[in-house]
């Protein structure tokens, strides 16, 4: 843990100063201004005790692009100090501890948050649904993810941070390769948010079996609805493993016991357990970016997507062979040729279904009348990157060549162009589609080509000359370099292209400020001319999303009424209002959610009275939910009448 | 897209019911993938007792025996308390869950009190990777069966106060779905941990 992690406070480094620094001016700016603007009541009322998946939605979409950003600053330190060689901008205990939170912080709480913000807001809206199946149950897995990533992010200022790698293979992550309580801030931080996100794979595959409009059958499906589905499968099979994984961790750590040890236990295992969920972790986190690329495809191209079933077949292939790939991370254990052959072979087969989805993504787009708006942009920025990615993961699967590659920085532009090509790119495209149905506005179109544009080029400019490096022995987590390994130009110009993506994600902060001023108003609720329910009504969608459930006839059902709309003959029937059935507002998932944050902190620093304590209190939230009687209520018609003709919608 | 007929609406309500059950089930096949790991995981460590004692002097065949009795007479117990439930006996329905509730209590205690013997032979968690794996999969399910314990004293409760209703009857059946699910845990354990291990 070096020098600095001494006291109970990180001391020793000025950047962590400023940072001390900013955290507690921003802290004390935002106290004042709820106090002064008496704003407390307004934030636990329609805020903290939310249990509507739209606001939960919000809530994990500012969260994920304040994670962006922290992930991002780490990003751009790291290729400060790789930019020139023999740098002494960072130390390499700082290095070591930016990149484990980085990657961290990037899978788990930006890329993560993201995607439940799609799930949240788009899902019930898209499948005819007033909520999830279980929005109490919703509230919590928020508010878990929200603690679980204040834990982690309070190691930058407390503690110390972790510094073992996103992964924290043992024996390094073993309390005698990292004594300080980083490594526990590590295990708690994502135990606490990965319980929330079980819960959310659970919440969401049975919202889609269970919740859809009548007449919506599973093969009527949106693909975005269906990419939730096989993403929630591989979420329920994998999450369990990370579980258990981060708990036997912590009993070696904390109970002195030997599970992942190097001489009573066995550390391979923990390397097997933890991709088992980190493979799988990958594909839940893309396949629902497929399916936000399917559904902006389709709809710029006004044309119904090529091959639907084949797009269905090829995610729920991915999710069942995503489990079976994840030797392919250390083929270099040694488990001998025909265990890495199988491996191999899996990963590669992979790229089949995906290939499949391409091409009808391709197909989809052939001969339609094709709109360029922002999310088709980064569609279509997306096809030829992930193309590319793809390819060399085909490279990197085949076992005896990555005995070259392993590790290296071909590993690293690889899995970025996957990751921000594939994933990132989805989400963001997802975000520009359904920003009018959130908030009732279209986001800015000028900032956001600027955005886009510094986006990708400096995402070229940054990892290209990585596969080159590579190619040339620089391997990963090196916090620096010396002259004569002829590695120093093509840094810099990997440097010069993180900064080009950070100015993007400024232009993309300007964009959001400057369109929540100046953003054209979206009044008719289909601002896209959408093909799916969401944009059936209006934006933002009323608390109770649909005034009366539609029944589907079709697929693209929006698009076919509207098609019946336009005939002279259509005669549209007055709507038969009934009282809605609605769940009752709480305050216990943020109570119990802050109980775990007890409990993550106090074993963190081993302090076991307070973490017991804040079990106590996890058990008492529990018995309080579990005595409630009166969880729901229903909203008179009069109420769905007036709100309805408010928005335009008079039957 | 018409409007839908008023019955669904209805219907919706219905369904909210069954979605507890649905989700339950789901839970528990996460469960079992803990439980798949954890069994995977003593599997691999078995061996590695470096010159300890092993399984073999370390397990009293009484005592596991006897938590083996106990916790599947706790699952019939259960059993009859659903089916007084579904007769709607609010009586004996909670006598049979506090049946279960002392039967459950009696096996966590027989399990501490073998544990502290364990310990007291010099065999703790932190002995060698064996007993490691041992006391985290064997504790972890000790650990879930103390939960239910204390979930099902709720339920009991709300029985008490509430009478049965549509809730407690969902309560009671997904608590004795969580309690079957251990014992069959634990038949995996008696079966995998103790059994192959005194042999
Ligand atoms: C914004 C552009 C980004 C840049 C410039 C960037 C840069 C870097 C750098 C320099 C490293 C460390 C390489 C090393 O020393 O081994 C790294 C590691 C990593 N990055 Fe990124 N990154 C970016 C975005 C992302 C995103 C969006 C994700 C995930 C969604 C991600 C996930 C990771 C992971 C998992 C690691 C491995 C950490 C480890 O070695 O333990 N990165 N990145
Ligand atoms: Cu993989």
């Amino acid at each position: 843990m070096g020098e600095k992690s001494k006291g109970f406070f990180v001391t020793g480094d000025p950047l962590i100063y400023g940072a001390d620094v900013a955290i507690i001016v921003t802290l004390l700016g935002i106290i004042i201004f709820l106090t002064v603007f008496k704003k407390w009541g307004w934030l636990w009322k329609e805020w903290f005790t939310t249990v509507d998946h739209k606001r939960i939605g919000i809530m994990y979409l500012v969260s994920s692009l304040l994670m962006l950003f922290r992930g991002g600053v780490d990003a751009l330190l790291m290729r400060l100090q790789l930019a020139a060689p023999n740098t002494h901008f960072l130390t390499s205990q700082h290095y070591n501890e930016i990149f484990t939170t980085h990657g961290t912080i990037m899978i788990l709480f930006m890329a993560m948050p993201f995607m439940f913000a799609l799930f949240n807001i788009v899902i019930p809206l898209q499948i005819g649904a007033r909520d999830v199946a279980y929005p109490f149950l919703n509230a919590l897995s928020f508010w878990l993810f929200f603690f679980g990533a204040l834990l982690f992010n309070l190691s930058f200022v407390v503690g110390g941070s972790p510094d073992a790698g996103w992964l924290s293979y043992p024996p390094l992550s073993e309390i005698a390769g990292s004594p300080g309580p980083g490594q526990n801030f590590y295990i708690w931080g994502i135990q606490i948010s990965g319980i929330g996100s079980l819960a959310t794979g659970i919440n969401f595959l049975v919202t889609i079996l269970k919740m859809r409009a009548p007449g919506m059958k599973l093969m009527k499906m949106p693909l975005f609805s269906w990419s939730v589905l096989s993403s929630c499968i591989t979420i329920i099979f994998a999450f369990p493993v990370l579980t258990v994984t981060l708990a036997l961790l912590f009993v070696d750590r904390y109970l002195g016991a030997h599970i992942f040890t190097a001489d009573s236990g066995n550390p391979m295992m923990y390397v097997n357990l933890i991709w088992m969920w980190g493979h799988p972790e990958v594909y839940i986190v893309v396949l629902p970016a497929f399916g936000i690329y399917s559904e902006i495809v389709s709809t710029f191209s006004k044309k119904k997507i090529f091959g639907y079933k084949s797009m269905v077949f090829s995610m729920m292939i991915i999710s069942i062979l995503g489990y079976f790939t994840w030797v392919h991370h250390f083929f270099t254990m040694g488990a001998g040729a025909d265990v890495n052959t199988f491996f191999a072979i899996t990963t590669m087969a992979i790229g089949i279904p995906t290939g499949v989805k391409i091409f009808n993504w391709l197909f989809t787009m052939f001969r339609g009348r094709i709109t360029i708006s922002q999310p088709m942009l980064w569609t279509i920025a997306f096809i030829p990157c992930f193309v590319v990615g793809g390819a060399t993961g085909v490279m990197l699967a085949i076992a005896p060549a990555d005995y070259q590659y392993h590790n290296s920085y071909f590993l690293i532009a690889h899995f970025h162009q996957t990751l921000i090509g594939g994933v990132v790119f989805g989400y963001l495209a997802g975000l520009y589609y359904w920003w009018p149905k959130m908030f009732g506005f279209k986001l800015n179109e000028r900032l956001g080509k600027w955005a886009f544009w510094t986006w990708n080029i400096g995402f070229y400019v940054c990892f290209m000359p990585q596969y080159a490096l590579g190619f040339m022995g620089m391997t990963r987590r090196v916090y620096t370099y010396g002259w004569d390994m002829g590695w120093a130009p093509f840094n810099m110009v990997s440097t010069v292209g993180a900064f080009l993506m950070g100015i993007g994600f400024i232009f993309q902060a300007w964009q959001i400020l400057y369109s929540i001023k100046n953003g054209e108003k979206d009044v008719t609720g289909d601002p896209w001319n959408g093909r799916t329910l969401e944009w059936s009504i209006p934006s933002p969608a009323p608390l109770y999303n649909f005034a009366v459930i539609p029944e589907v006839k079709h697929d693209d059902d929006w698009w076919e009424t509207k098609k019946a709309m336009a005939d002279s003959q259509y005669k549209k029937e007055p709507p038969q209002y009934e009282p809605i059935h609605m769940p009752k507002q709480s305050g216990i998932p943020f109570i119990m959610s802050a109980c775990w944050f007890v409990v993550g902190f106090g074993f963190t620093f081993g302090w076991s009275y307070v973490g017991l304590a804040g079990l106590l209190g996890v058990g008492l939230c529990l018995l309080a939910r579990s005595f409630q009687q009166e969880t729901d209520y229903y909203i008179p018609v009069d109420e769905v009448r007036k709100t309805e003709a408010s928005l335009g919608r008079v039957g | 897209m018409n409007q839908a007929i008023s019955k669904h609406t209805h219907e919706h309500e219905h369904h909210h019911d069954t979605f507890k059950l649905l989700g339950f089930w789901i839970f528990l096949v996460t469960d079992c993938i803990i439980f798949a790991c954890l069994f995977a995981v003593y599997a691999v460590l078995r061996g590695h007792t470096d010159g300890d004692l092993t399984g073999k002097e370390l397990f009293e065949i009484k005592g596991f025996t006897a938590e083996t009795f106990i916790l599947l007479t706790s699952s019939f117990t259960s059993g009859l308390a659903t089916l007084a439930l579904h007769k709607g006996k609010k009586a004996q329905l909670i006598n049979w869950l506090i049946v279960t509730v002392v039967l459950g209590l009696a096996f966590v205690g027989l399990e501490v009190s073998e544990f502290r013997t364990m310990v007291h032979e010099g065999a703790s968690i932190s002995t060698n990777g064996f007993l490691s794996a041992f006391f985290t999969l064997v504790g972890t399910h000790g650990l879930h069966v103390s939960f239910g314990l204390i979930w099902m004293t709720a339920v009991i409760l709300q029985i008490r106060r509430h009478g049965i209703n549509e809730k407690v009857k969902e309560k009671v059946t997904i608590v004795g779905l969580y309690w079957h699910f251990l014992d069959v845990v634990w038949i995996f354990i008696y079966t995998v941990v103790y059994l192959m291990g005194v042999m």
